[in-house]
């Protein structure tokens, strides 16, 4: 536990480090770009106008602000706190994922380049990066493990509809991790003309702090819906964390309000006690992985294992460093979800409100189950229902044994 | 620092740097036959899950050898035997962070200073993250390596100079390893380049595969550093490599000795 900090929204330092976590652990031919992206975020940050267009974007291009609801029927059936949600998952393009990519490609049209690339899970990064690359017109090359292309038909035709071209990656383990690393050798072989835009608060420094930052929309608009519709903050706020986008752009305007929990929840797969299981945090230890140090899935000599989950977007062995920072000051509490919970959750939001989940908030969702009853009739849960699910019929129907 | 490095760039002609992968194939037949060719400095590498920085003849090699099983003890073993049988030839690991610092970095140093190890590449620790490998390097004797690319201009030069050591490694192109090789034109400039501002040896490497390469390279660098082509002949021939090793490394010295006397 380190020392209790002034505030837990002055991360990271100039260096980007997150008190031990973050940094730039990149190769010396990315170094120099690294350096220019963030004297360039900087500016940009300076720039009213850059906000504007921001803004302007969020606004009219992709549905901001979420609503903020209140589940009434799963509150009652939970029989416990107030459950609330921020849907995250009505934006343009079904997810969350959208806000940072709006941000990135105006910090690659500020900064000149002609050429965007990506790495991709499940799709839903992909997606949205081929969104904004067909909005602004700019040629875009999505990386994305070989293993994921066929899991994800639907996800890869979207992409290829918007003008994407899809990389099918087979080197690794043919996942996630594998995909961003083709998208780290692409760009060292392109540095000139090319902008990598990375779909979670990971990577090198500024990479965690700037997609934090654009992330933070969806916690500064629930901040001040909460206080609009009932006149206080929640009591705890529930965020499933692959990479960590969606938590910490939900939690991140709220760290400094000493009342309100935090809960992050990572993917237990088939169970934290084996090794099929997506939980960095629970069930990892720090180290240096794709530029930046955090906790990682790995084994005692430093290999990285490979993660499992129902939900292709949490199935990545790390974690961006400032949730690895947060879990270690004692400022976020973080647990883990099964598989066979977070599906169980996916169905009961089904039912109950008419709401089809993407897999991966359900993880949030099975969490807020378990937190709800316990607590008063008069206390609130904010959770981020950061995707909806049309992604995953097809993965829940297998799961289900129904042939579609 | 290390002597033995020292005294590899200060034979009379530019040094051929040769790389394999630890743990693909008999790595000591293997590195006997580099030795035997006529390589100067040996780099070895740690095999690496997730190898940002490599092509696929290299990612291909860290796949087949922790396929096979290869522990980091296994590599220590493989330097600790090669120092036995070669007292003079300096041996370098070269790899990505996370092997190194698992156990902690003082760790990993203490053990490589055991094993005669006399430098350390380490492709994703830039100087900015010193802290995380460098200093426990120093406090050991053990030349902390560091890279040079085409994008590391005049300003920031003296930052990955400082702190470094045994050589500087010039990576020739701005990509990854084993892909194309950069024109003659630009290498020779970026040697003056760095030759300028810095006393210590300038190895050259990235897409070098023939002699004829190594030749031209060896014309203005002090050292000229070949790994993929080494690394498929591994993959190519198995437990004949050594043969096939020791006959590419052998065209290569002759080339990078002959190209000009220092």
């Amino acid at each position: 536990m380190t020392e209790t900090p002034n505030s837990f929204r002055a991360q990271p330092d100039e260096a980007g480090h997150f008190g031990e976590y973050g940094g730039r652990y990149v190769a010396e031919t990315l170094m120099p770009l690294v350096l220019d992206l963030e004297r360039e975020y900087r500016a940009a940050q300076a720039d009213p106008a850059f906000r504007e267009q921001f803004d302007d974007l969020l606004e009219h291009y992709v549905g901001r602000p979420s609503p903020l609801y209140f589940a009434e029927r799963l509150t009652e059936a939970l029989g416990g706190a107030q459950v609330w949600f921020k849907r995250d998952e009505l934006n343009h393009t079904g997810a969350h994922k959208i806000n940072n990519c709006i941000g990135q490609i105006l910090l690659a049209i500020r900064m000149g380049k002609t050429r965007i690339i990506a790495e991709t899970g499940a799709g839903q990064h992909g997606v949205a990066t081929a969104t904004v690359c067909a909005r602004f017109g700019l040629p875009c090359t999505i990386y994305m493990g070989a293993t994921d292309v066929v899991r994800q038909q639907p996800n890869v035709f979207r992409m290829k509809l918007l003008g994407a071209e899809v990389v099918p990656v087979t080197s690794g383990a043919a996942t996630l991790k594998d995909a961003m690393n083709e998208g780290m050798r692409d760009w060292v072989a392109n540095v000139h003309d090319t902008f990598y835009i990375i779909g979670t608060a990971a990577g090198p420094h500024p990479y965690p702090e700037m997609v934090r930052d654009f992330q933070s929309i969806i916690g500064r608009e629930a901040r001040e819906q909460m206080q609009g519709r009932v006149g206080r903050l929640p009591d705890l706020l529930v965020a499933c964390i692959g990479g960590g986008s969606n938590a910490l752009g939900l939690f991140h305007p709220f760290l400094d309000d000493r009342d309100v929990k935090m809960l992050g929840v990572e993917a237990a797969g088939h169970g934290l006690d084996g090794t099929e299981h997506a939980a960095s945090l629970l069930g990892g230890s720090p180290g240096v992985l794709h530029g930046n140090r955090t906790y990682l899935l790995q084994d005692e000599d430093g290999q990285i294992t490979e993660g499992h989950s129902i939900s292709a977007g949490l199935d990545y062995p790390g974690i961006g460093p400032e949730h690895a920072w947060l879990k270690d000051s004692g400022r976020v509490e973080y647990t883990a979800v099964t598989d066979d919970e977070a599906l169980q959750a996916f169905q009961l939001l089904c039912r109950t409100e008419g709401i089809i989940p993407a897999l991966e908030p359900s993880h949030a969702i099975a969490a807020v189950q378990k937190r709800a009853k316990d607590m008063p009739k008069d206390s609130i849960i904010l959770a981020n229902l950061c995707g909806r699910g049309d992604k995953d019929i097809f993965t829940v129907a297998e799961k289900l044994g129904v042939e579609i | 620092m290390s002597e033995r490095l020292a005294s590899a760039f200060a034979k009379g002609h530019p040094a051929l740097v040769c790389f394999l992968t630890a743990g693909d194939g008999d790595t000591a037949a293997n590195l006997d036959a580099l030795v035997a060719g006529g390589a100067d400095v040996i780099e070895l590498g740690m095999p690496f899950t997730d190898p940002m920085a490599d092509g696929s003849a290299i990612q291909n090699a860290n796949i087949r050898s922790l396929a096979k099983g290869t522990r980091t003890a296994n590599i220590l073993e493989m330097a600790a035997q090669f120092r036995i049988r070669h007292s003079e030839v300096p041996l370098v690991l070269m790899g990505y962070a996370n092997p190194m610092i698992r156990r902690g970095p003082e760790w990993f140093a203490s053990a490589a200073h055991e094993a005669g190890v006399d430098g350390v590449i380490c492709v994703d620790i830039p100087p900015e993250e010193d802290e995380a490998l460098g200093p426990a390097l120093r406090a050991k004797g053990i030349a902390p390596i560091r890279l040079a690319t085409p994008t590391t201009d005049a300003k920031r030069l003296p930052r990955v100079l400082e702190g470094s050591s045994g050589f500087l490694y010039y990576v020739s192109v701005a990509g990854i390893t084993g892909k194309q090789q950069a024109a003659q034109a630009s290498i020779e400039d970026a040697v003056a380049r760095l030759k300028s501002a810095t006393d210590l040896p300038v190895a050259v490497g990235f897409g070098v595969r023939t002699p004829e390469q190594a030749g031209a390279i060896a014309r203005v660098a002090d050292g000229v550093v070949v790994g993929s082509a080494l690394v498929e002949l591994v993959a190519e021939h198995g437990e004949a490599a050594p043969e096939h090793l020791r006959t590419l490394t052998a065209s290569l010295a002759q080339a990078v000795h002959a190209a000009r006397k220092v």
